[in-house]
């Protein structure tokens, strides 16, 4: 039973980095701009993230700075820096109309190598971790509470982190701003046939800058919220997530309530997969090497593949996305 | 002949961007440094005739998945998952070698082989459920790398042996990496013909010609045959090839096999060149994103890709002489600055050809009766006086 607490508590923590970030896959190429460099804004709210926490650590420990203000300050923090940096691909993809596959790939090289050399100049030479500090997590003496039950114990507080309550927010914010406003029917315009949003007066320009700056912000927030859950320090990369969160977006449709689902299934198969030497029913393949560090890891991959496949029928992506939009062609 | 010469002057900028780039970087992280280092980093490759081995050396390789990414881009496809089948393609090289002890040309059929496999996934998958290349490559990546580690770890011979591992073969504690070439089956290893004395460097052989040859050999294809023509048919225009008569979903898995087998032969001559064991890791190998850059710079041409290559592994080199006062990783960050810049420098590319097409052949000629007249009467106003303010009127109407 305590497993089960485990599995769930993990797989929600697991769930909210690739639900922040496919929503935010999710806005930009409703606006129609192909952002393949979430990975790289991942890791570039990541470092931030953990930079700030880094250089709030005294603070909090001397007691002059609460915990979670604290970690609302790194996460908001993340967020922005996530932003700064999506304004390359923005830039790139709307002004210049590059081609946004390779714009974006060219993030992705550059965040890591970034992350490795800033983590280099602040922490010192070879010094390639940062590390996390203990009181980024919610524990119960938060709330002043003594759990008595060690499954509640487990499945409330073993991985209750800001960034999950942030998440929920984030996600029914963004439902209401995607389907209930204004701004979110022009932005989807955008990405469906942006001539004629152009014809009656909205700017495609900016509604395409909004859905990348969104991305940048959510992307951001998603990165740290992913080294929380990792919870063994900042090492300069956030394990392929940002792709298995373009997947969790095609996978969800484009759609916000599909991704939320789609975020928690992967989740829940990443964290089988870690888990599985403790679940009893698991296959162990005892004799051979590696399965907790290659064999079930590979499972949430070939599930993707799986069921990219077998929903490929249905899968709708807006239709002008790629396509860099100029006002002269019709 | 005039558009091979923007391309090239467009990566050349990019390239000098970048490189100012990386110099203002080492400027802001260690002053005292910067110059001496930045100088060190662009001179490293040639210091040395070891040195310039290593820069061959590596290049190999590199052009093997350049030539992956640049011939699906030039088929409309995005081969994101090089890295992947470069694992594959080098696991299998390493296997035929190592299980079977077959001799080195047989180990790097074999990694072609196996690199076609792994590419013929993702293009089987977009031709017939029209699932993206991209992600699917992707997924194909870390499932091929964490395969190959686990099969590494496991595969046994018939004593019961880890086969693939040094144990088999030397007493060694080491788990972690593949056994050494030189013990296991030297025949594998890619022939040096003498070049490893002529350089005194024990990295160098002849891998670097075969990759150049293979480059060739594909610009061939592409540019030379009816094969070609209908790949690159079908990556301008799907529908169009289509209507012609093309069948564009047996391309589209061509296409991915081929790359696929580029990338695969890339991880075949790397690791038979006996000097580098492959290293079970949590990571995926970087060669095959270095391809992306190949390719970029080389703007997908398969010559193209020869020198870019030669680039890419030259800074690299040079990268090492900035450890340790600086992160090898500021290389990363001058090559993705450099991907970024070339990203518009297609663009840049494309008005100036455009411009050189509207001014050499006349927009008139062109059979569109109904827009005829216009230009037609602007140009007759431009001549017949008044120059400056019309030229200056049809320049802001264009923009």
């Amino acid at each position: 039973m305590i497993v089960l607490a485990d599995v769930i508590s993990a797989t929600i923590v697991f769930a909210v980095p690739l639900l922040l970030v496919a929503m935010g896959g999710m806005f930009s190429e409703r606006s129609g701009i192909i952002n393949i460099a979430l990975e790289g804004i991942m890791i570039v709210g990541a470092l931030m993230g953990c930079l700030m926490m880094r250089w709030m650590d005294a603070a909090v420990t001397s007691g002059a700075l609460g915990s979670q203000l604290a970690m609302l300050i790194v996460t908001l923090f993340a967020g922005l820096c996530g932003i700064v940096f999506s304004v390359l691909l923005a830039f790139a993809s709307i002004n210049l109309k590059a081609d946004q596959t390779i714009g974006g790939t060219a993030l992705n090289m550059l965040a890591p190598a970034m992350a490795i050399v800033l983590t280099w100049v602040v922490q010192g030479q070879g010094q390639t971790t940062i590390l996390i500090p203990t009181w980024s997590r919610i524990t119960e003496a938060n709330f002043g509470l003594t759990m008595k039950s060690q499954f509640l114990q487990n499945l409330l507080f073993k991985n209750m982190y800001l960034t999950t309550f942030i998440a929920v927010i984030l996600f029914a914010a963004a439902v209401i701003l995607l389907y209930k406003t204004k701004f979110g029917l022009r932005l989807r315009a955008c990405g469906e046939h942006p001539q004629a949003a152009d014809s009656v007066g909205i700017n495609v320009y900016k509604m395409r800058y909004a859905g990348v700056l969104i991305s940048g912000f959510l992307g951001g927030i998603g990165g740290i919220a992913f080294t929380l859950a990792a919870g063994s320090g900042f090492q300069s990369t956030v394990a392929g997530y940002g792709f298995l969160a373009l997947a969790v977006m095609i996978f969800g449709n484009w759609k916000p309530w599909s991704i939320l689902g789609a975020s928690l299934f992967f989740a829940l198969f990443k964290v089988i997969g870690s888990y599985a030497s403790s679940i009893p029913f698991m296959p162990q393949f005892r004799g051979v090497e590696g399965v907790s560090t290659y064999l079930y890891p590979m499972l949430p991959y070939i599930i993707t593949m799986i069921l990219l496949i077998l929903t490929s029928k249905k899968s709708r992506a807006p239709k002008a996305e790629g396509i860099p939009y100029d006002k002269g062609s019709r | 002949m005039k558009k091979g010469m923007i391309s090239v002057l467009a990566s050349v900028i990019s390239i000098l961007v970048g490189l100012l780039f990386g110099l203002l970087l080492l400027i802001v992280v260690n002053p005292a440094m910067a110059f001496p280092k930045f100088g060190e980093l662009l001179t490293a490759g040639v210091s040395s005739l070891p040195k310039l081995a290593k820069v061959l050396y590596q290049a190999a390789p590199l052009v093997m998945t350049g030539l992956a990414v640049a011939f699906a881009f030039k088929t409309g496809l995005f081969n994101i998952g090089a890295s992947g089948q470069y694992t594959v393609g080098a696991f299998c090289a390493l296997a035929c070698a190592i299980i079977f002890q077959m001799p080195w040309w047989i180990c790097l059929i074999a990694s072609l082989v196996a690199g076609a496999v792994w590419g013929f996934f993702p293009g089987l998958f977009k031709s017939l459920f029209n699932v993206n290349e991209v992600i699917t490559s992707i997924m194909f990546n870390w499932i091929g790398m964490m395969a190959v580690n686990l099969l590494c770890m496991n595969l046994k011979n018939a004593a019961g042996q880890l086969v693939m591992l040094p144990t088999a073969w030397v007493s060694s504690p080491i788990k972690d990496r593949t056994a050494a070439l030189s013990y296991a089956n030297p025949s594998a290893m890619i022939p040096k013909m003498g070049l490893d004395r002529l350089f005194q460097s024990n990295y160098m052989n002849i891998s670097i010609f075969i990759a150049a040859l293979v480059a060739v050999l594909l610009w061939v294809v592409l540019n030379r045959t009816t094969f070609g023509y209908e790949l690159k048919a079908c990556g301008y225009n799907k529908n169009a090839s289509i209507y012609a008569g093309i069948n564009a979903k047996r391309n589209i898995v061509l296409s991915m096999v081929i790359s696929g087998a580029m990338a695969g032969l890339g991880g075949g001559l790397y690791y038979l060149a006996g000097t580098a064991d492959y290293t079970i890791q949590k990571a995926l190998l970087p060669m095959g994103f270095n391809g992306i850059s190949v390719a970029l710079l080389a703007t997908s041409n398969p010559i193209g890709t020869i020198f870019s290559a030669l680039f890419i592994s030259y800074i690299q080199v040079g990268g090492e002489s900035l450890q340790p006062v600086y992160a090898k990783e500021m290389i990363d960050i001058i090559i993705a600055v450099i991907i970024y810049l070339s990203a518009f420098a297609l663009l840049t590319k494309n008005i100036i050809s455009k411009y050189i097409r509207t001014d050499k052949t006349n927009v008139n000629a062109e059979p569109v009766p109904p827009a005829a007249p216009v230009p037609a009467a602007e140009t007759g106003a431009v001549d017949s006086g008044e120059v400056p303010e019309k030229t200056v009127e049809s320049e802001g109407e264009d923009k």
